[in-house]
């Protein structure tokens, strides 16, 4: 692990009223690593990660990001279409709910060369070579290259999503609950897709899931959540082998389900 | 101004002064900002949405009582449209009009460019239904205005690769998306994208005027306007085998007509007074003198 964080937060806050949302959020992600925050629904978890990600300004608190340029960016005190720049060029978001995160009206295509386009590729020809690559690189059916979303299954769009993603080469990739709602064996491919995509790619994610496998899965490192703060952090196999926080062993005995 | 042509209880050109000259802010702003869609107090006119209500106002709004004034419909000033407005204008200002493109100060359209390059005297309106060019792809005008506001066009893009993908080229025809002065993406009303090049550079002013949704949006003479294409798949304008039935013209708008009762098809100039200009080829065609002339169809009838 490099010395130098990637991504760092202070003290974040954003509260929609007493007990809802996240309070007083501190962490740190450094390059190439994986951070699952876990938790039950309603722990504040995809609140934290929407801030995380640029997308909802918190009430108090400061996330920093150190750009491919090695410049720290301040998220919240960009202009609004610097954090659009960056959530199409060096970042990533993998949503739940595929239609959340894909154009369903256009083809497979053009969602993996929407970004692309985004910043300014002009060339037809090579825009499609890397629709079809990494069609390929997500184990998709290339000749489907040309259908609508809606046409593929839940796994397919999720890879898809993925697909599209990963094509500017994002540094860092938010995903929230990416395998929630697939049936089992359709959720173990994808996650060891997942895997092979962030080692290969050398990418830093945030993962948000309830699920403590997919987190023992992809997670190097942990943050526990409940009722919008952090309970416990540590080293994945740390957290929950030995859990220290009496809800985490709750969370790991399985007595909570989601 | 003579006020004896203008109709009793009117005022000059229908709108009063005040609505003119909010108008006109709204057109001011527009020139200022070229490609950029002005909100503004559009104003109830007495004719349906969908017959160039927006159109009309810009209109009203810049006539003045020396402009001589076209107005064409399809490229035509004889279809119901344009007979119309021009019979409305002429009522309510007493203002001259004419059909030939030349002549004209003040040209409203709908659907067509005319085909003799305009000047700098000249101004071009056109009728637009939908302003807005992102619209296809995001329904929420709070989302359109930002995209327009940060640049983030991307999507436009996506349209043309889906054409692409589906058809082997850039299959979009009309309304055909352009970026005016390398800043807003606009929607050039529906107009053929054979006429999108006449807007690069044009020495004429040129403005829209959506009446349904309310905005002004303008072109200042000599600003780059350029369609959107790839490298490699670059912007092409419409191109026809055939040449004008009536005038045998290879470079202007032809519309396919069907001439008779067994399906004869011709190939004549969308623009009707280019082609009357032109004038009939010697050959197929032999008029005498003293007939009116009509339109390129009743010309090209009368010779069958
Ligand atoms: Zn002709």
């Amino acid at each position: 692990m490099q010395s130098e964080p990637l991504l760092r937060v202070n003290n974040l806050s954003k509260l929609y009223a007493p007990g809802k949302g996240c309070e007083e959020i501190s962490l740190d992600l450094y390059p190439g690593e994986v951070l699952g925050i876990v938790g039950e629904s309603g722990s504040g978890k995809s609140t934290l990660l929407t801030s995380l990600s640029a997308r909802l300004e918190p009430n108090a608190g400061e996330v920093l990001y150190r750009n491919a340029k090695n410049e720290w960016l301040n998220l919240y005190e960009l202009p609004e279409s610097e954090r659009r720049r960056l959530l199409r060029t060096e970042w990533g978001v993998v949503h739940q709910h595929a239609r959340d995160g894909l154009r369903m009206g256009v083809s497979a295509g053009a969602n993996i060369g929407e970004r692309l386009m985004a910043v300014g590729q002009r060339h037809y020809g090579n825009i499609r070579k890397e629709g079809l690559r990494w069609m390929e690189d997500v184990e998709l059916d290339v000749s489907r290259i040309d259908d609508k979303p809606n046409t593929y299954s839940g796994g397919m769009q999720q890879r898809l999503q993925i697909a599209r993603n990963l094509v500017t080469h994002p540094r860092l990739v938010f995903m929230d609950e990416p395998t929630g709602g697939l049936d089992v064996s359709v959720q173990a491919r994808i996650l060891d897709l997942l895997r092979t995509l962030v080692r290969d790619l050398n990418l830093a994610v945030v993962i948000v899931t309830h699920d403590l496998a997919v987190a023992r899965l992809l997670a190097q490192r942990l943050v526990v959540m409940r009722h919008g703060k952090i309970v416990e952090t540590g080293l994945t196999d740390q957290v929950l082998d030995d859990p220290q926080h009496p809800y985490t062993q709750l969370l790991v005995s399985s007595v909570l389900t989601p | 101004m003579s006020a004896a042509t203008i109709r009793d209880g009117y005022n000059f050109a229908y709108l009063d002064e005040q609505t003119k000259r909010m108008i006109r802010r709204a057109l001011l702003k527009a020139v200022a900002i070229p490609g950029y869609q002005v909100p503004f107090g559009g104003r109830e006119m007495p004719m349906p949405y969908g017959w160039g209500t927006g159109g009309m106002q810009v209109t009203a709004a810049v006539i003045g009582a020396d402009d001589v004034l076209k107005v064409i419909d399809q490229g035509a000033d004889d279809t119901t449209n344009a007979v119309s407005i021009r019979a409305f204008f002429k009522d309510l200002t007493g203002v001259e009009t004419t059909e030939k493109t030349r002549e004209a100060s003040l040209i409203q359209t709908r659907h067509r460019i005319p085909e003799a390059a305009l000047q700098e005297d000249q101004i071009l309106v056109y009728q637009v239904p939908i302003p807005e060019p992102l619209r296809f792809i995001e329904p929420s005008e709070v989302e359109t205005r930002k995209m327009h506001a940060l640049e983030d066009y991307g999507v436009m893009h996506v349209k043309l690769y889906e054409d692409i993908a589906h058809f082997g080229h850039i299959a979009t025809t009309y309304a055909y998306p352009v970026m005016v002065n390398g800043r807003y993406i606009m929607d050039p009303s529906p107009i053929p994208k054979f006429d999108n090049p006449k807007m690069h550079q044009m020495p004429a002013l040129q403005l829209f005027g959506a009446g349904r949704e309310k905005r002004i949006y303008a072109i200042p003479p000599y600003t780059d306007v350029k369609s959107l294409d790839f490298e490699d798949h670059p912007f092409e304008i419409q191109q026809w085998d055939e040449s004008c039935a009536i005038c045998g013209s290879h470079e202007s708008f032809l519309d396919e007509v069907i001439m008779d009762d067994l399906g004869t098809r011709s190939f004549i100039c969308s623009d009707t007074d280019f082609c009357r200009e032109r004038g009939p080829i010697e050959e197929s065609i032999n008029m005498p003198v003293d007939t009116p002339i009509d339109t390129p169809i009743d010309i090209l009838r009368e010779t069958l």
